[in-house]
């Protein structure tokens, strides 16, 4: 007799519920869910403020999910502790729950640094949960200056989000360039122009020192008058249930290819959990949807008894603002092949005879066959590269892969 | 379950089967009123190299990479079909960056589409099988890898 229990209710969890019921479908599965919502697609939030999707098309799954998977939900509620002898699980109410097996999919937090006077701004917020963004909503209308501290992508989809509904939006952060995670200086650069054209305001290589009501003081010595403040900083993983037990984190809660952490009966999936970058060797959280979803399914898989493993995390993102897309995926590392346009650059990293990374901005067709190569470490060598390297085709990998791509099941 | 298998020997690379897919999802009973004089969206592409040519379309994978990365949750296999549902998709692209196969591609209104074997079109069964004239594209059961 199994009793599952998944603490957060993301993507991971619902991985992990699917992955569960693809081996068991008969043990109960409880999943404790600090938001009050259902399970659903927290990279549309910035997609719901701009008014091209809403609440109900924002549900991850149907509406009869949890009935249909025998799960019960218990909402608003946070579980602070998890007790080894006898197996339970404490809630923030001092209820304790039993468990047989836990996948701990509690996500991060934004983190909010210490800036001075940041207690005198009245209207400020954060930018990750459904509820953020229905508050930013409440907040905001079209006389609104809007700040925005952090260009990386939570920051700039925000600005994207509001754009149409407020008066300005002015970004600012500490680095130089836009994305700086997963962007360098030149594609940078490409992607910053679009979203200048469409009106958004930039400070880059530059913070604030300190806040006073409406006004932030810049370092640079610049002043930024504002009406609403956005927090996009950056985020932390919530690792403490882990940490609580002894259990091993570094940045995030350490997992095996099984999603298994280092205690017994107990795994983490998404953006608390540390796996294999496979791209790089090291080890390091990829907070990023498809690796929560994958990461949560392969958790319960194992937790139910079958055996998964997720041994192709990579980091990958498609992220679009104004309908110019970047995409890019592994490490940027080796040789680079590069190939410019006005509005578009593609540049490819090889190394050891295996396709390493790519940044591709404006040319994004049939970018997966590139992020196959990548995950499937596909030797150059077997594949006519000097022809794949210009178009993203199946034509150059040769006759035996092409029979196993085409010819039969996948 | 049946799936569509190319032959590149026998593709001739006439792109018919790319008009077949965009009048097949139409809608519309005239493929010249559908068609003509407008640029075409089909959900399955010709890809040539000087040697050889063949269509791709959707690999309806056992694994799906594009169901599990899909951040509005718009794709989804049921019966063994990968659909997507087009009023979920906010057009991310994040299919596009994972599909192995560049089996994924945007309509005219930058939703993402995708084959889903006709099997919910006036045309029933997979258009471009139907009116390939080189036998080249195929319907059927393979149930083994190869």
């Amino acid at each position: 007799m199994k009793q599952y229990l998944i603490i957060g209710n993301g993507v991971a969890a619902a991985g992990c519920i699917e992955g569960i019921r693809s081996v068991d479908t008969e043990n109960a599965i409880t999943v404790i869910s600090e938001e009050k919502h259902e399970v659903y697609c927290r990279p549309l939030i910035s997609y719901y403020l701009e008014g091209k999707t809403d609440l109900a098309r924002m549900q991850y799954r149907g509406t009869d999910f949890y009935e249909k998977n025998g799960c019960s939900v218990i909402y608003g509620h946070r579980a602070v502790r998890i007790l080894t002898d006898p197996r339970e699980v404490e809630l923030d109410d001092g209820r304790k729950l039993p468990y047989t097996d836990i996948c701990i999919a509690a996500g991060s937090s934004p983190f909010v640094p210490p800036f001075e006077g940041l207690d005198t701004v009245k209207e400020k917020y954060s930018f990750m949960t459904l509820d953020d963004a229905l508050s930013l909503e409440q907040g905001i209308n079209e006389q609104s200056s809007v700040l925005i501290v952090g260009a990386g992508l939570i920051g700039l989809k925000c600005a994207e989000g509001i754009a149409d509904r407020v008066a300005e939006v002015t970004v600012c952060d500490l680095a130089d360039r836009v994305l700086s995670s997963i962007l360098d200086t030149e594609c940078a650069a490409l992607m910053q122009k679009n979203l200048e054209a469409h009106g958004i305001r930039f400070c880059l290589g530059d913070s604030a020192a300190r806040f006073e009501g409406n006004t932030a003081y810049m370092k640079s010595g610049a002043e930024i008058d504002f009406d609403v403040l956005v927090l996009a900083v950056g985020v932390r993983p919530n690792t403490s249930l882990m940490k609580d037990i002894g259990g091993e984190v570094d940045r995030g809660i350490v997992v095996d290819e099984h999603m298994q952490t280092s205690a017994a009966n107990i795994y983490a999936a998404g953006d608390c959990a540390q796996g294999t970058d496979i791209s790089t060797g090291q080890k390091r959280i990829l907070a990023i949807l498809p690796n929560a979803y994958m990461q949560g399914h392969t958790a319960g898989v194992n937790m139910a008894g079958g055996n998964e493993v997720f041994d192709k995390a990579i980091p990958m993102n498609s992220i679009g603002f104004f309908g110019v897309h970047a995409m890019t995926a592994g490490a940027y590392d080796g040789e680079m092949y590069e190939e410019k346009t006005e509005n578009s650059i593609k540049r490819l990293f090889t190394k050891d005879d295996l396709l390493k990374g790519f940044i591709l901005v404006g040319c994004s067709e049939r970018a997966g066959i590139y992020t196959s190569m990548i995950r499937e470490k596909t030797p150059l060598s077997s594949v006519n590269f000097e022809e794949l390297r210009k178009t993203a085709s199946t034509t150059a990998f040769s006759p035996e892969i092409r029979r196993k791509k085409f010819g039969g099941v996948v | 379950m049946k799936r569509v298998y190319v032959n590149e020997e026998w593709c001739l690379g006439c792109h018919l089967c790319e008009y077949n897919c965009a009048f097949a999802n139409s809608g519309s009973s005239d493929m010249a009123f559908a068609l003509k004089g407008r640029p075409i969206y089909p959900r399955i592409h010709v890809e040539s190299s000087e040697k050889i040519s063949y269509a791709v379309s959707c690999r309806h994978c056992e694994d799906p990479v594009c169901v599990k990365s899909c951040i509005a949750g718009a794709l989804s296999k049921d019966d063994g079909v990968i659909r997507i549902d087009k009023n979920k998709c906010v057009g991310c692209f994040t299919c596009v960056l994972v599909c192995p196969y560049g089996a994924l591609s945007p309509n005219e209104n930058g939703v993402m589409q995708k084959c889903e074997l006709c099997l919910q079109n006036a045309c029933g069964e997979p258009a471009c099988v139907k009116g390939c004239p080189n036998r080249a594209i195929v319907y059927e059961e393979r149930d083994e890898a190869v």
